[in-house]
C-alpha cells in the first residue's frame, strides 16, 4: 500500500508546486489521479519515484510510505527495488536500444534469472506486438508500440505498484482502448496501479477510486463510479456538458473549487 | 605561432624509421599503412575512452591525456622499477611485462574512479561548461603529480620488444606496432562485449536518458564511475603504446598528455557522441598522419619539423567545415 501524506514539493527552492497532497493506493486496486495541465500530477509521481533531484525539486513537508516503509527520501533505485515502478510521461523509451535491450534495462534491479524470464514471458503475452519486434531498434516503432514497450519495460522488475503518467497521451482512440484493457489485465494479475490521465473518463471507467487535484492539492476524491456520476465532476473535469464537449475555463474551475470548500 | 607548434610536437611525432627503411613504392606504402593503423589504434583507444565518458556523463574530459600518462608511468614503475609481479612469479619476459602493464592499467582505472568520485560527482547538475573547466584543473593536477613522480627525463616503460623490427618481404614493421594493433583490437572487442552485458546496456540507457534510466532502478552514480574507470583503462593502454618505439623512448607526463590531445581531432571527426565514430576517426587520423609524415618528409624544411603532428587538426578542421557534428555524430550534440 502506498500512502502519501501532506506532501509539499518545491522546485528550485522557491516554486511551491505541491501544497499538502495526500492520497492512498491500496493493494490490488487501480487509483486514478486526475487534474488539469500543470496541477502537479507529474510532480507527485516524481516525488513517489525519487526523481525530484533531476528536476531540482525537493520534498519540504510530508511523507511517502510504501508497505509501511518510509520512502520519502529514498533513492530512485531503492524505490524500484521495493516494488514501485513508474512509466514516465511521454514514454521515454531508450530509442537507440533494441526492444529486448529496453526490456533488459527494466529488469536491472531483478537479479533472479528465473524471475526475469517469467517477467519477460508475461510482457510477451501482454504485448504480442513486442514479440514480433524484439530485435528492432525501439526508436523506429510507432507511438503505440513505444507505449507498450514503456509499460512492458516497467513490468520487467515485477513491480507491486505500477505508476502510469498519461499513458494514452497522443494515441489514437483504438490504441487508448488497448492500453486501457492492458492496464486492467495487469491489475488482474495482482499489480496495483496509480493512473494519471487527462482522459478522465477512460481512467475512472477502470479505476476503483479517484482523486482530483488542482494547483497542488486534492480537491475531491471518492469511488470512481461516484466521480463518474457526479455532475460537477462531469461538467468541470470531464468536459461532457461544456459547449461542444469543451472543458470549462479555468475561472469556472476556480469557482467550483470554492463551492466545494463551502460544502465540505 | 604555427612555426613553434611543430617544434613542440616534433618529439612526439617522429617519422617512423621502419617505414622510411622500407624502400619505396608498394612496400613503403604497406609499411606506412601498418604504421598508420598502429598509430590510429592508439588514437582510437583514446577517443573511445573519451567518448564513453562523454556519452555516459556528458563531461568533456580534458584530463584524458594526463590519465594516459598515468597509465604509462605506472607501467614504467611496475615493470622497470619494481618488476612486479614478474620478480615473484618469473616466466618469459613478455609475460612478466604484460602482467605489470595489466596491473598498471587496472590501477589507472581506479584513478579514474577516484577522480570521478572526488571531483566530478559533486558537480552533477552544474553547467557542463563548469564541469569541463574542472577537468582542465584535474589535467594540471594529475600532470604535475605524475611529472613529479617521473622526475627529470624520460622513463622507459620497459617493453620487451624495444626497437625490434620484422621484415616481411621488404616491408619493415616495428614489432611494437603489431602488438599495439592486437592489444587495441582486443580492448575494442572487450568494450563491444561490455556494451551487450547487463551493466553495459544500463550504461547505454543512462547515456540516452538519465531520468528514464533512474526510473528503471539503474544507479546512475555507479554507471558514471564505471564509465570513468573504463575510459581511464583505455587511456592507460593508449598511453603505454604511445610511450614505446618508434613513437617515444618513454613516458614524460606533459609530453605524453600532449600527445594524447591529438586524439581529440579523432573524437571530433567521428562525432563527440559516437562510439563507433571514435574508433573510425582514430584510424583515419592515424593513417593520414603517418601518410603525411611519409610522403611529405622531403618537404620538411619548408613545412617545419614534425609538421605531421598538425595534420590531425587540419583533417579535423576540414571535416568540421563539411559536417559540423562529425562523421557519425548526432546533430543536437552541437548545442552542448
Ligand atoms: N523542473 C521544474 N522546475 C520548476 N517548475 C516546474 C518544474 N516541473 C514542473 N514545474 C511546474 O510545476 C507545476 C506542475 O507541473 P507538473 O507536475 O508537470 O503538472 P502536471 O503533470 O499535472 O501537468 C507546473 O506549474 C510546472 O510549470
Ligand atoms: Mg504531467
Amino acid at each position: 500500500m502506498l500512502e502519501v501524506a501532506n506532501l509539499e514539493v518545491v522546485y528550485n527552492d522557491v516554486i511551491l508546486v505541491l501544497r499538502g497532497l495526500s492520497l492512498t493506493v491500496p493493494d490490488g486496486k487501480i487509483v486514478a489521479l486526475l487534474g488539469a495541465n500543470g496541477a502537479g500530477k507529474t510532480t507527485t509521481l516524481r516525488a513517489i519515484s525519487g526523481l525530484l533531484d533531476v528536476h531540482e525539486g525537493d520534498i519540504t513537508k510530508g511523507s511517502i510510505r510504501f508497505d509501511g516503509e518510509d520512502v520519502t527520501e529514498a533513492a530512485a533505485s531503492d524505490i524500484v527495488r521495493l516494488g514501485i515502478k513508474q512509466v514516465l510521461e511521454g514514454r521515454r523509451i531508450f530509442a537507440e536500444l533494441t526492444v529486448d535491450e529496453n526490456l533488459r534495462t527494466g529488469a536491472y534491479t531483478n537479479k533472479d534469472k528465473q524471475s526475469v524470464t517469467d517477467s519477460y514471458e508475461r510482457v510477451m503475452d501482454l504485448f504480442p506486438r513486442l514479440k514480433e519486434r524484439r530485435k528492432s531498434v525501439a526508436g523506429y516503432m510507432s507511438g503505440g508500440e513505444q507505449q507498450m514497450l514503456a509499460i512492458g519495460r516497467a513490468l520487467m522488475s515485477n513491480p507491486k505498484l505500477l505508476v502510469l503518467d498519461e499513458p494514452s497521451l497522443g494515441l489514437a482512440p483504438l490504441l487508448v482502448q488497448q492500453i486501457r484493457d492492458i492496464i486492467v489485465d495487469i491489475n488482474k494479475q495482482g499489480t496495483s496501479v496509480l493512473l494519471i490521465e487527462q482522459n478522465a473518463n477512460m481512467a475512472l471507467s477502470i479505476s476503483d477510486y479517484g482523486y482530483i487535484m488542482e494547483t497542488g492539492k486534492i480537491v475531491m476524491d471518492g469511488e470512481a463510479k461516484k466521480l463518474l456520476g457526479d455532475e460537477d465532476v462531469q461538467e468541470f473535469y470531464l468536459g461532457l456538458h461544456g459547449e461542444e464537449g469543451e472543458r470549462k475555463s479555468f475561472r469556472d474551475v476556480k469557482h467550483y473549487k470554492r463551492r466545494k470548500r463551502w460544502l465540505s | 605561432m604555427l612555426a613553434s607548434l611543430p617544434l613542440l610536437l616534433a618529439q612526439t611525432a617522429p617519422v617512423d624509421p621502419a617505414v622510411q627503411a622500407s624502400g619505396g613504392g608498394l612496400t613503403r606504402f604497406l609499411a606506412m599503412l601498418v604504421s598508420g593503423i598502429a598509430l590510429g589504434a592508439i588514437y582510437a583507444l583514446l577517443a573511445l575512452g573519451f567518448v564513453i565518458i562523454f556519452k555516459a556523463t556528458q563531461v568533456v574530459n580534458f584530463a584524458h591525456g594526463a590519465i594516459a600518462a598515468v597509465g604509462a608511468y605506472l607501467t614504467a614503475y611496475f615493470a622497470v622499477t619494481l618488476n612486479f609481479p614478474g620478480s615473484l612469479i618469473g616466466g618469459p619476459r613478455w609475460l612478466q611485462w604484460s602482467l605489470s602493464a595489466v596491473v598498471a592499467i587496472l590501477m589507472t582505472a581506479v584513478v579514474g574512479l577516484v577522480l570521478e568520485r572526488l571531483f566530478i560527482r559533486p558537480m552533477i547538475g552544474e553547467p557542463l561548461f563548469s564541469v569541463a573547466i574542472i577537468t582542465l584543473g584535474i589535467d594540471i593536477l594529475v600532470r604535475t603529480i605524475t611529472d613529479d613522480f617521473i622526475g627529470t627525463g624520460v622513463r622507459p616503460v620497459g617493453d620487451p620488444w624495444g626497437a625490434g623490427i620484422w621484415n616481411i618481404g621488404g616491408i619493415r614493421i616495428a614489432q611494437t606496432q603489431i602488438v599495439t594493433v592486437l592489444v587495441a583490437a582486443a580492448a575494442m572487442v572487450a568494450v563491444a562485449a561490455f556494451f551487450r552485458s547487463r551493466t553495459g546496456v544500463a550504461m547505454r540507457a543512462t547515456a540516452f536518458d538519465q531520468e528514464a534510466a533512474m526510473a528503471q532502478g539503474i544507479g546512475v552514480g555507479r554507471i558514471f564511475a564505471l564509465s570513468w574507470g573504463i575510459g581511464a583503462a583505455l587511456a592507460a593502454i593508449a598511453g603505454i603504446f604511445a610511450s614505446v618505439f618508434p613513437r617515444s623512448p618513454g613516458v614524460m607526463a606533459t609530453t605524453t598528455a600532449f600527445f594524447a590531445f591529438r586524439a581529440f581531432p579523432a573524437v571530433i571527426l567521428g562525432g563527440l557522441d559516437s562510439v563507433g565514430g571514435a574508433v573510425v576517426g582514430g584510424f583515419v587520423i592515424g593513417i593520414v598522419e603517418v601518410a603525411a609524415g611519409t610522403y611529405l618528409s622531403p618537404y620538411a624544411d619548408v613545412l617545419g619539423v614534425g609538421f605531421q603532428g598538425i595534420v590531425p587538426y587540419l583533417v579535423m578542421l576540414l571535416v568540421l567545415l563539411i559536417r559540423p557534428y562529425g562523421l557519425f555524430g548526432t546533430k543536437e550534440i552541437r548545442r552542448v
